[in-house]
């Protein structure tokens, strides 16, 4: 099992660091706003929101859940990137976007939770 | 190689992730494992990133090892989401409340403080 959230989490993490990329290469950092971590964070938390229905209805074995959601969407997401982020526009007096940041990565994280968990 | 980086911190990122919620049993009902995993994770990287700034050479390998890898794959979102939503479910409002509020300002506050340590640190050596 723990091989299988290791896997998991190190795709996940690469599939992080790539999608990251993308967007500096994009938007060459034009962006103040942190949208990779906000992207990555919410689609992680719908994807992570349907798996976790699935294995809790058992439409999905054990493997699957380690694999995909305890490593892959677990690993994918990050909490410490977000703290580091709303630091980062703090120390910027960007008090106003780190506050949206805070608020819409909570509000709209949860929502799109619970539409994986509950919608599907 | 960076990619390979990545992978290996993402992995071991991952394996103590799992390890470190395995020793917290929620009994209560309350997501402890994470909260705390979190929190450790937003102080760890606020330290680091800091580190590596100061330290004119850029240190990409620690910071992907480290950073983008292991600490970030450590820490998680949709595990704090999930988790919210399903005390939510279960009706426990105060926990889910105190979870998300908890979680939100102690990782902020860790982040600083691991931040602030660097600065205090370079203070002493002048």
């Amino acid at each position: 099992m723990i091989w299988l959230v290791g896997i998991g989490g190190s795709i996940g993490a690469v599939v992080r660091y790539l999608f990251g990329q993308w967007m500096t290469n994009r938007f060459s950092n034009k962006l103040t706003f942190p949208f990779n971590t906000w992207i990555i964070n919410l689609s992680g938390s719908l994807l992570l929101g349907l798996l976790a229905n699935m294995y809790v209805e058992k439409e999905i074995n054990d493997w699957i859940w380690y694999f995909f959601g305890i490593g892959f969407c677990g690993a994918y997401t990050t909490f410490s990137t977000f703290g580091m982020e709303v630091i980062t526009l703090l120390q910027a007096k960007n008090l106003r976007l780190a506050v949206s940041y805070i608020v819409t990565s909570i509000i709209l994280g949860l929502l799109f939770a619970a539409g994986g968990y509950f919608l599907f | 190689m960076k990619i390979f980086i990545v992978f290996i911190g993402g992995f071991l990122g991952s394996i103590c992730r799992y390890m470190v919620s395995g020793w917290f049993p929620s009994h209560s009902g309350f997501p402890i494992a994470t909260m705390l995993i979190n929190i450790v994770g937003c102080f760890l990287l606020g330290w680091l990133l800091t580190t590596l700034k100061l330290n004119k050479n850029k240190h990409l390998f620690i910071s992907l090892l480290f950073g983008t890898g292991f600490i970030s794959s450590f820490t998680t979102f949709s595990t704090f989401t999930i988790e919210t939503i399903q005390l939510l479910e279960n009706q426990l409002y105060i926990f889910a409340i105190v979870y998300v509020c908890a979680s939100i300002l102690l990782g902020i506050l860790a982040a600083y403080i691991g931040y602030k340590l660097v600065g205090f640190k370079v203070g002493e050596n002048r």
